[in-house]
């Protein structure tokens, strides 16, 4: 830790206000995410807990407002900030698990393809190619059409995007890494493939992994929050932020703001500060902007 | 090989080819040699000679479009072109370790000293941590690191470039291997450096009675080394002998220029000489000999028919239709 306060990762981190913005973003949501349940007052999923005569409800400064509801309530009587934390959760979730799996996924055939070029390499590269040819939502939605919806589904049709961005930079880091004395030495020591891939390629391909992976949990919440927003997302029980702009959105025009623009607004700034302090990273982690 | 010497390496007739797309490049055509017990040998040419493809050849770590296409690599009797990947993998590092080039590509970025040299000695011996670890400074400490117990805890950016070399020789030693192949070990070394490797290399190769292939295209530093020297253009083995014989009289044109292209330290010099013209391209070489456009005692015999090799008395021979016979003042 002493270490750590003294090092220049953390001398340019405090100097950059872009970085604390951003992670200060992060940390609330990281916050609310792990003890939201004990953070807010209702459980907005419990439909006993729900008082339908608080229905629609405006936000406690306006008019009619109740303390009770600080952001206002939605149509079934819940509390909209409880609401945005449950559903912060469910995106957080599923924007970080889905980079994990598109990271593993990703890395994987990078390095396969990296490693052992041929037609391996050719193979998972022409698919990536491919697969870049169509804008990521269009592939997420015609998965999501085929496959049903559901989280898990999301999980899938979001990973099936977003590995390709961690192949081709693992593949072309790997490229660049094995043409280095210290990987021929690993071979002439007699190490297998396995050992040589995972020991001595892998540690020295992953730092731009960092700044990928971070930005794309941003990427992902939005993918995710525009699935559910067309209604091939989440399932109504477990609502993202994205389906509650869409439900919301349904009484807009009715002068109920409220209930679509705090979860709107709350993606923004989740996403938002992750990708100011993905920049920082970036910004850190290239060795040729040093 | 000199006399009464077992012999540890016997290559023979071995060709490796390269199938690119602009043509089959021949990186190395027929070469034959073989390395005694104890004994170092000095593979000497110019870049794109085909002397690191031999050396890969020999470890069998040929990558495509790279093919060993015919030969024998006999090593301490057996073939090794007829072993299994896996049993090569049990030699390489073990009986046969290599040193390379750059000490700054050598070694893993991200792993200390420590866990790079451990990791030979727990793929090729049964030691437990502890042993290893004793086993490691000593190993650094004969390499002539000081505090090595300290420094095996250091990561690669922390040592200069000779002493990385030393680590990767300690690397290359600690297992005991029977022969080393030492590609270019002091070309990205300062020259003040350079000799104390080559003699730290010399050391540790003669102390444990293994043996050496020295892959350079410093006639000076093979001359400082070697016991046998093999010269190599075009993939082929242009002439090879004994040191201290061929150095002296060498008999092909091409060692000739090669040895006049050295700076001397004592007596007058004119200038240095130089061998006009470069390698020519190995996808579309030369009818006859490959050596005639560079060489001035070319003739018409050259153009036409390739010279075979020719024996020159004990050990000693060269490919040329004219090999000389003057003796170089020394």
């Amino acid at each position: 830790m002493q270490g750590f306060l003294k090092s220049e990762f953390f001398f340019n981190y405090r100097r950059s206000a872009s970085a604390i913005i951003g992670s200060a973003l992060m940390l609330v949501f990281a916050v609310y995410v792990a003890f939201g349940p004990w953070l807010v007052a209702q459980n907005p999923h419990d439909i006993a807990s729900l008082e339908l005569l608080d229905s629609f409800k405006p936000p406690a400064w306006l008019e009619g407002g109740d303390p009770r509801y600080l952001l206002g309530t939605d149509g079934q009587g819940r509390d909209m900030l409880a609401s945005i934390v449950y559903g912060a959760r469910i995106s957080v979730m599923i924007g970080v698990t889905a980079m994990l799996c598109s990271c593993l996924i990703g890395t994987l055939l990078g390095l396969l393809a990296g490693f052992y070029r041929g037609v391996i390499d050719s193979f998972i590269m022409r698919v990536a190619d491919i697969q870049l040819s169509f804008p990521s939502i269009l592939i997420a939605l015609f998965l999501m059409s085929a496959v049903g919806t559901g989280i898990d589904k999301v999980l899938i049709a979001l990973t099936a995007v977003g590995w390709v961005v961690y192949a081709r930079t693992v593949r072309g880091s790997t490229l660049s890494e094995i043409e280095k004395e210290y990987v021929q030495a690993a071979r002439v020591a007699g190490l297998p493939d396995r050992k040589i891939i995972l020991k001595h390629v892998l540690p020295n391909v992953l730092t731009p992994l960092i700044v990928i992976a971070t930005i794309q949990v941003g990427t992902f919440v939005l993918i995710e929050a525009s699935l559910s927003f067309l209604g091939v997302g989440v399932p109504i029980t477990q609502p993202s932020l994205g389906l509650l702009v869409k439900n919301g959105f349904d009484v807009l025009f009715s002068g109920l703001w409220w209930t679509s623009a705090f979860p709107g607004l709350a993606i923004m700034m989740l996403v938002f500060g992750i990708n100011l302090f993905g920049d920082f990273l970036r910004d850190e982690l290239n060795p040729r902007l040093k | 090989m000199s006399a009464g010497k077992q012999s540890l390496l016997e290559v023979r007739d071995l060709k490796t080819r390269f199938y690119t797309f602009a043509g089959v490049v021949n990186a190395v055509d027929g070469v034959s040699f073989t390395v005694g017990r104890g004994e170092i040998l000095g593979l000497v040419g110019e870049s794109g000679g085909g002397k690191s493809v031999i050396g890969f050849s020999i470890l069998g770590l040929i990558d495509p479009p790279g093919k060993v296409d015919d030969g024998e690599i006999l090593f301490d009797g057996t073939d090794l072109r007829r072993k299994s990947e896996k049993e090569l993998q049990k030699i390489r590092g073990k009986d046969i370790a290599m040193v390379f080039q750059d000490p700054m590509t050598s070694l893993n970025p991200l792993q200390t000293v420590g866990e790079q040299i451990d990791e030979m000695l727990r793929l090729h011996s049964d030691l437990d941590a502890r042993a290893r670890r004793a086993r490691c400074i000593e190993m650094l400490t004969d390499v002539g690191i000081s505090e090595a117990d300290k420094r095996l805890n250091n990561y690669p950016h922390q040592f200069s470039g000779g002493m990385r070399q030393r680590v990767v020789i300690a690397i290359a030693m600690i297992a005991g291997p029977l022969l080393i192949i030492a590609d270019e070990p002091t070309t990205a070394l300062d020259v003040t450096i350079q000799s104390q490797i080559l003699k730290l290399m010399r050391r540790q190769v003669r102390e444990r009675d293994a043996s050496m292939i020295l892959i350079t295209h410093d006639l000076a530093v093979v001359s400082q080394m070697a016991d046998e020297i093999v010269v190599l253009y075009c993939g082929k083995i242009v002439e090879k002998g004994p040191k201290q014989d061929l150095i002296s009289k060498p008999a092909h044109p091409y060692t000739q220029g090669l040895l006049g292209s050295i700076p001397k330290l004592h007596g007058r010099q004119e200038r240095l000489t130089q061998i006009p013209g470069t390698v020519p391209d190995v996808r579309n070489l030369p009818k006859g000999c490959n050596f005639r456009e560079r060489c001035p005692f070319a003739q018409a015999r050259c153009a036409e028919e390739e010279p075979e090799q020719i024996s020159l008395g004990a050990d000693r021979s060269v490919a040329c239709h004219f090999p000389l016979e003057q003796e170089l003042e020394p």
